[in-house]
């Protein structure tokens, strides 16, 4: 029994750590998509911030100056998807994709030029786990949330702030407005662009500290490529979570249990190679039952819209 | 007092003159009605006013003073509003919601709901627009939307307010509820302008009319100085043929298609329950209803779009097998379709005349041969038809995109007509296409009608209808209601019918009383 109980903690504990990450992209993703962008880019916005919160926290020694350049890096790939997108009228997916491509290929080579290798960085400096005071006197309860990493923490936050912008506040309210209808926006006066911008590169920082997450909160080092699809999970999240936070949140909780089974599982006689499709196959099942979920696409997702006298 | 004068508007977009020299005098709390066929320039002059379009030339004043208007947001600050012929509302989101947007009440920064729900429902009161501000704007009727829209507009403090053809998808009654409205708007001293180009609704609403035609003003006169007859001929210029000629057809009208108790299922719900009707030969069968009532489904279920729940479908007398009812079997079997939206389903914009026309028909032995279109006897034939049906056009080599709403119509009813179809399925054979292709295309209806085809119309257009069909079949929630000769129904029991009320339209004058 006490085995059986043990497990499970460690399931869980394990599924939430996993699914950070994700829901760190996959809460970009939905702030983003809102406004009617869509942000193919996760994948290497993830790999920016993975990448530039190892920089940054080995050049400074701290982990949260590491966090703020990963942010800082993150912004910026939000403001060049906003640039490709909304100036440029770039097709969404196609300049999503760019910026994959970019990041992928940047982080190899400043790889090699900061750390001349390949493959690793050198260890950096990390986040520690801090003790959550209350929860860690709870049995079970504590084996889950007795010691959670910061980041933890600054996702429920983000969760909290997320659905607070989007839901009750003006600015929310219009970038919902513009996901919907720009051209109806854009005729009440409102700035369209901006608030698309500002979505977008708020997208990019979120994403960016899900990267991060993993260089600087999980282990101590940055490897390449080291995001390896989670990105394009939280993508398939956004639309499961039905564009809404909180089921970003429960989304990638799902999708964490997935990758946390894969490792548990790995130990046992089936091929590993199988295992290790869990997660993407669950993605690939939810994305078909989700489409008949109540809740739709915003209708404007996706599409450009030309303000007045641009053509 | 005007509370719009504009002078001298010209707008040139790159190859049109949409706008040439205009004049348009508005006066303080008066009803003007800015009348002229599509393409004539009226919303784009109204766009200017708006803000939306830079003029090439001209002037604006409003309520005296001179006044640049560069985008929409100036106008709402002058006093400006516009009513879009396509809503600009925000589906998912609530009636309040929608109104405050854009200038959102707000407490500690964030959006203060309550307040908002609070300010729509005293505006509602004030000009008796019954409006729940708390509902989301996907359940709202087509006739509340646009209220929602009006109540936009007053909730930007409006003073002038534009409506782009606001009857266009309006049932009878709505129609009567929105020109209460407006008449009580003008009393408390609006100015409204409306474009239309229906000039019935111009003299019973409108104290002024401005006649555009091709970009330019033919006249403005006040509407109790005229009738319908001369506001027509200002219009298209040259006098308008009201009466269609229409003679019983002689000899045996023997059904040619018929449904047996159809039903079709959606979403759990009858969208057509247990319809029986019958097709005959010379003559049309018309069909009343207000959008979303089972017309779509019916018109599917004639051309084999879509399958039966229940119920048969039965051509010269005989039973369709469900399987063998699919789009190409009743296109050969010689049922000509005019679809409702020809844009969605009627052609292709970017192939041109010539491959649109034979577009379906396309396995004819006349066009082609062994996977192999015949090229040269298509273009004769696209030719030809095209010719026979007044197609305006360069060439056949044309985009049908680039061709104006009534050329692209007489396109796709050439297509049909020109193979001899025993039954033709005519949905919204006239939407959005103007006065002269309507006369044109009513005329060959009649005419195909009077070789003794089968026809079916479905319209939203109730004049239309009582003047084209010999029999009309009200739908109601998927149903028919009541059928009969179409020149027993007049237009108000045909408007109480479809929206439900009772064979009379007892219930529905009595709801009007009520109000």
């Amino acid at each position: 029994m006490q085995d059986v109980l043990s497990v499970v903690t460690s399931l869980v504990a394990g599924s939430i750590r996993v699914s950070i990450p994700i829901a760190f992209a996959a809460l970009g993703g939905t702030l983003s998509e809102r406004s009617g962008i869509i942000n193919m880019g996760l994948e290497g916005t993830m790999l920016i911030g993975a990448f530039f919160g190892a920089v940054g926290a080995y050049y400074t020694g701290s982990a949260w100056l590491g966090l703020l350049t990963a942010m800082f890096a993150g912004a910026l790939c939000g403001l060049l998807h906003g640039i490709l997108t909304i100036r440029f009228k770039c097709e969404h997916v196609l300049a999503g994709v760019g910026i994959n491509v970019l990041a992928s290929g940047l982080t190899v080579v400043l790889l090699q030029m900061i750390w001349q290798t390949k493959g690793k960085s050198a260890e950096v400096a990390s986040f520690s786990n801090i003790t959550v005071p209350g929860i860690n006197q709870v049995p079970f309860l504590k084996d889950i949330l007795g010691q959670v990493s910061p980041l933890l923490i600054l996702l429920a936050l983000s969760v909290l702030g997320v659905w607070f912008l989007l839901y009750r506040t003006v600015f929310g309210l219009r970038a919902r407005v513009i996901g919907e209808n720009p051209e109806a926006a854009g005729s009440m006066g409102i700035n369209v662009y901006r608030t698309q911008y500002i979505c977008v590169i708020l997208c990019g920082v979120l994403a960016a500290i899900g990267g991060a997450y993993m260089s600087i909160g999980d282990i101590h080092m940055f490897s390449r490529d080291m995001v390896s699809g989670r990105g394009f999970i939280a993508l398939a999240v956004v639309i499961f979570g039905g564009w809404h936070p909180v089921g970003a949140w429960l989304g990638s909780l799902l999708f964490g249990l997935a990758q946390s089974l894969q490792y548990r599982l790995q130990t046992g006689s089936i091929p590993p190679q199988l295992i290790q499709m869990l997660p993407y196959v669950a993605t690939l099942i939810v994305l078909v039952f989700a489409r008949g979920g109540k809740r739709r696409a915003p209708a404007a997702e996706g599409r450009h819209y030309y303000a007045k006298g641009e053509q | 007092m005007y509370a719009v004068e504009m002078h001298g508007i010209t707008k040139q977009f790159k190859n049109v003159l949409a706008n040439s020299n205009v004049d348009l005098m508005v006066r303080q709390g008066e009803i003007h009605s800015l009348l002229g066929e599509n393409g004539a320039g009226k919303s784009t002059l109204m766009n200017i006013l708006y803000g939306m379009y830079a003029p090439t030339d001209g002037s604006i004043q409003v309520f005296g003073k001179p006044v640049e208007i560069e985008n929409p947001l100036k106008a709402i600050g002058l006093g400006i509003a516009m009513v879009h012929q396509h809503f600009m509302l925000i589906e998912p989101l609530t009636v309040a919601e929608n109104v405050v947007l854009g200038y959102e009440p707000k407490k500690k920064g964030c959006f203060d709901f309550k307040k908002a729900v609070a300010q729509v429902e005293a505006l509602s009161k004030q000009y008796g627009l019954a409006v729940d501000p708390r509902e989301r704007v996907e359940n709202l009727s087509v006739g509340t939307k646009q209220r929602v829209e009006i109540l936009k507009a007053l909730y930007r403090q409006a003073e002038i307010l534009i409506l782009d053809e606001p009857t266009a998808v309006l049932t009878p009654q709505e129609v009567t509820d929105l020109f209460r409205v407006l008449r009580g708007l003008k009393e408390s001293g609006k100015t409204i302008i409306i474009i239309t180009h229906k000039l019935k609704e111009t003299l019973e609403l409108a104290d002024t009319v401005t006649i555009l035609r091709k970009g330019e003003v033919v006249t403005s006169l006040p509407t109790a100085s005229v009738d319908e007859a001369k506001l027509a001929e200002l219009m298209v210029g040259r006098i308008v043929a009201f009466e269609t000629e229409k003679k019983e057809v002689a000899g045996e009208h023997k059904v040619v298609m018929a449904l047996r108790g159809a039903t079709v299922v959606k979403d759990r719900r009858n969208v057509l329950d247990n319809v029986s009707l019958e097709i005959r030969s010379g003559e049309i069968l018309g069909i009343a209803g207000v959008e979303g009532n089972g017309q779509t489904e019916l018109i599917d279920v004639l051309c084999g779009l879509e399958k039966l729940h229940g119920g048969a479908i039965l051509l010269d007398g005989e039973q369709l097998r469900s399987k063998s009812v699919t789009p190409r079997a009743m296109l050969e079997a010689g049922v000509g379709h005019i679809p409702e939206d020809r844009g969605k389903r009627g052609y292709v914009g970017s192939f041109t005349i010539a491959e649109n026309i034979v577009l379906g028909y396309h396995r004819n032995k006349a066009f082609s041969k062994a996977g192999l279109i015949n090229l040269k006897a298509r273009d004769e034939f696209a030719n030809k038809v095209s010719q026979q049906y007044d197609v305006r056009m360069d060439s056949i080599r044309d985009t049908v995109g680039s061709l104006s709403g009534g050329n692209q119509q007489k396109v796709i009813i050439g297509r049909v007509f020109a193979q001899d179809p025993k039954v033709i399925i005519a949905a919204q054979p006239t939407r959005g296409v103007d006065i002269g292709a309507i006369e044109y295309i009513h005329a060959e209806l009649i005419k195909m009608r009077d070789a003794g085809k089968a026809i079916l119309l479905i319209s939203a257009d109730l004049e239309e209808l009582t003047k084209l069909s010999d029999n009309i079949a009200v739908l109601y929630a998927g149903r028919i209601v009541d059928k009969r000769k179409a020149n027993e129904y007049d237009e108000r029991t045909l408007g109480a019918l479809m929206t439900g009320h009772a064979a009379g339209g007892e219930e529905a004058s009595k709801e009007r009383e009520a109000q």
